[in-house]
Formats: C-alpha cells, structure tokens, sequence
C-alpha cells in the first residue's frame, strides 16, 4: 500500500497535466454548450417555423444519441470527410453540443418561466427584441437555470472521462496509468473518483456562488454566509431584506 | 411623417377587428381621441377595453383595420387595396409617443427604483445617463416615491411599487399614456394614493389619457367622456357627468347600477 502512495506521489505531475486537460474540456464544454444553449433555447421559442423547426431537430439529435457515438463520430468518421481536428477540439465540441442541446431546455424553460408581464412592460417601454431579453429576461431567467445548469456541469466533467477513448490524458488516463504502474485497482480507480468528486465540489461550489449572486441581483438573497458557501446546497430562498409592512406607504 | 396638431386626433381606430381564435373581440371598431383628452372606457370583462388598451400598446396584433397615431399608420396599413404590417422598426418610432401602466405594475425585479426608471430613458432615448436620473428624481419626487430610490422593487408595497411604474411610464415622455386598471391589484386604502397620484398628472400635464378603470368617482374626476362598451361596441358615448347620472342606454343603466349599487 506505501508503495501505490509512492507511485501517487511520483504521479502527481501527471496527475496536474490530467486534471489540466478535464478542466479545459468542462469549461471548454461548458462555454460552448452554454452558447448552443442560449441559442437553441430562444430558437425553440420564436415563432418563425424556420428557426424553431431546425432548433428543434437539432436538440433532439444531440439528446437522442450517444455521447461516446457522437465522440467517436467526430474524431474518426469527419476526418474521412476532410475535417480532422485535434481531440481535445473534438471533445469540447461533442460535449459542448451534446449538453448544450440540454442545457437548451433549461434555458427555454426558465424564459418561460419569467412572467408574460416583464416582456410587455419592456415592449412598453419600447424596447428592441434584444434589448428585453440582455436587460430585463435575461437576468431574471439565469437565477432559475443555475441550479439546473450546474447539474449538467457536473454531468459535462463525469462526462469527458470518455475523451480517454480518443486519445486524450486527462484524469481517466492518469487513473488508468496509475493502474497500470500499481496493478492496484481498488487504489488506483478510489483516486480517480476521489479526484473527480473534489474537481465536481469545486465546480458546484462556484455554481453556488452564481446562484447568490444571481438571487441577490433580483433582491431575494442576502449575502451568504461561509458555511452556506461552502455547503452544497444553496437555500432556496433568502427573506427579503427588510420586512416589508404593506399598506405603509 | 405628420406632427401632432389640434386637428388630427391623438388616437383613432378605423374599422378595428380583433379575433382570438373564434372569439371576436372587436369588430369593425370606430372611435378617435383628440389630442389631450381623458377617455374612460367602462364595460362588463369580456367588453373588450382591455384589448383596445392592448392592441394600442402592440401586446396584441390587429386581426384587422387600422389604429393611428397622430394621424400616422402605426402597427398596419394600406398599400394599395393591401392590408399590410408595418415592420417593428417603424412602429418603434411610433410606440415611443405611447406609455402604458399594468393592473400588475411589471416592475423590473433584477433593478433598483432608480433603474426600472432610467433603463429606457438611457437606452432607448438616449439620454445622458445624469439627465435621465435628474428626470427620474424628478419623477419619484412627484409621485412621493423620493426616499424608495435605490431599493429594491420587492421591498416595495403594491401601491409603492404602482407609483414608481407611473413614474417609470412617464420617464418616456409619452403624448398618450393608456392605464389598465392599474388599481385593480391594490388594498383598498392605497387606491385613493396612486389615484390622487394619477390625478395630479392628468391636472400638470397635457398627456392624452386612456383609462380602463372601475373606480367610477376618478373616471368622473379626471375624464372629458366615457365610453361604455359591450361586446367590443360603444354602446354609449357621453361627458361623465352625463354617463353617471343620466345614462340613456339600457344597458349602461344596468351596468352601473351593478357596478355602483
């Protein structure tokens, strides 16, 4: 046992360069999906057929097939077409279409969430399409989706572990490698979930912080304390600052 | 493009028709406002006044007929024998003369009183950022609202949050402001407040007015007529004096009694 936690420790390096390589893949993934999102969930929504029809058909196709077909599609059947990219390019792209084409329902749903209501009294006040959805929707929808989104970032990370089948050294190949040098399996695959869990805490803790900072931009949260920060799950809802006696006018 | 003079009407509706779906709202509707004049329009739900304030605000399309503006086609027009729609382009430039303020006030809850009220005026006028907030401060004082500035929207009481909407309405400057039963959601005590509010506005200013309401004592107060509606038709035409105490047509008389006991 000393002696796996040596080659651990000769590993770490190793253990860096992998966790470099997840971490450009999930927030590569994640930027790009977050955009596929945004674009696929407003497309779903509009009303011209030939923008909601297409947005649609794309979700579906993202969501109704395999990640690691999708991979393995991108990385050896394009190049056959002339299209070859580098494999950590090939996994932020499967990934980023692949959850984006989920993320675009949550962002569709958390439009739809935010009342008739704000849209008309932006038109009201005359503003453009564009204008309405950066200022006044926008910013009221996000505070809904983060929570969501931040389960399909944890998804996305636990996810790119099969960028290891095209080539890529991220922390599923150190795992493996650290097998291979061990011939420890419980050891070697317990590291590889513990390095896994500690990057996924990190990356819901800072989805915490969006979520209030979110809610505090909309003047339901009131800044957390540290313990709330740091534990994994945001309360839901913050009183109001100051109770509010109605009728006082 | 025509500019506002005394003789074309602020508002007019030729020959409106509003469907959705199977249900005619309007049909075939007629009536102007000149410039400056406070309409009330009174009327069971269902009569189609509402959809008049609506459709003047573009939240609902015109399923036919014309609304103009100052004498200036505004959602559709007619090329030729052809009804058309007018591009969201062109109707900016109109819809910037129009304000509306909601039976459910609409404010902006990710911005603080003071940005509900310069968001447009910065954005979509293009004001100075410092000459919008002067406006705004100059606002809030009017509708007593000074001291709420930098809070948030839902700190605010419906009656509070309905005086920063007016104020954040009139930031636009609008010629025409429509007001959808804007007490409807209030405690009883605070409706007098925001009507006295709404009263001051309409004796400062010349704004065009169009009002839904069911509080009968301020139509009587602030309007210059009252038009009853029922079934998308002005069954009824008067100054308030007139249509509150003399009301000719049956079917005014027994709506007021039922709204009046």
């Amino acid at each position: 046992m000393s002696d796996d936690f040596q080659t651990l420790i000769d590993r770490l390096p190793g253990l860096a360069d992998g966790v470099l390589v997840t971490l450009q893949m999930t927030l590569g993934g994640a930027v790009l999906a977050m955009l596929v999102a945004v674009v696929l969930g407003f497309g779903s929504r509009t009303q011209t057929l030939w923008v909601r029809g297409p947005s649609r058909v794309v979700v579906e196709f993202f969501r109704g097939t395999s990640l690691v077909v999708q991979l393995f599609w991108v990385f050896y059947v394009l190049p056959q077409f002339g299209f070859k990219m580098e494999a950590l390019a090939v996994a932020i792209l499967a990934l980023g279409l692949n959850y984006g084409a989920y993320a675009s329902e949550v962002v569709r749903g958390s439009i739809a969430s935010v009342p008739q209501g704000q849209w008309e009294a932006a038109t009201a006040l005359n503003m453009t399409w564009f204008h309405k959805v950066r200022r006044v929707i926008f910013p009221q929808a996000w505070a809904l989706m983060i929570p969501m989104l931040a389960n399909l970032l944890i998804q996305l990370l636990k996810g790119s572990a099969l960028a290891y089948y095209i080539t890529l050294q991220d922390v599923n190949f150190w795992t493996v490698e650290l097998r291979r040098a061990t011939a420890d399996t419980i050891f070697s695959y317990t590291a590889g979930l513990l390095v896994y869990f500690v990057i996924a805490y990190l990356l819901t803790w800072g989805m915490n912080l969006l979520e209030e900072r979110a809610k505090r931009r909309l003047g339901r949260g009131t800044r957390p304390s540290l313990r709330e920060t740091l534990g994994l799950k945001p309360k839901a809802m913050y009183a109001p600052k100051v109770p509010e006696a109605r009728g006082a006018i | 493009m025509t500019t506002a003079s005394g003789d074309v009407p602020a508002i007019e509706f030729k020959d409106v028709v509003k469907r959705f779906g199977d249900n005619v709202v309007l049909d075939g509707l007629n009536f102007s406002v000149p410039q400056g004049q406070r309409i009330t329009l009174i009327g069971p739900s269902g009569s189609g006044k509402t959809t008049i304030l609506r459709l003047l605000m573009t939240l609902e399309e015109l399923s036919g007929g014309l609304i103009l503006i100052d004498g200036d086609p505004y959602t559709h027009e007619y090329r030729g024998d052809k009804w058309v729609s007018i591009p969201e382009k062109r109707r900016r430039v109109v819809r910037n003369r129009v304000g509306m303020v909601f039976q459910q006030f609409n404010l902006f809850p990710n911005m603080s009183v003071l940005e509900n009220i310069i968001e447009s005026p910065v954005h979509v006028l293009g004001k100075s950022k410092d000459e919008a907030v002067a406006d705004a401060e100059r606002l809030l004082d009017k509708v007593g609202m000074t001291e709420k500035r930098d809070f948030n929207t839902n700190q605010l009481s419906g009656g509070q949050q309905q005086r920063v909407a007016i104020a954040r309405a009139l930031a636009m400057d609008p010629e025409i402001l429509l007001l959808d039963e804007v007490t409807s959601a209030l405690d009883p005590e605070i409706v007098a407040d925001v009507l006295g509010v709404l009263k001051e506005i309409a004796d400062t200013t010349d704004i065009t007015m169009l009002l839904v309401t069911h509080e009968m004592q301020f139509a009587r107060e602030v309007s210059d007529r009252v038009l009853m509606f029922d079934k998308g038709q002005i069954v009824e035409e008067a100054d308030p004096e007139t249509m509150f105490t003399n009301p000719r047509h049956e079917r005014t008389q027994e709506f007021l009694k039922a709204v009046l006991g």
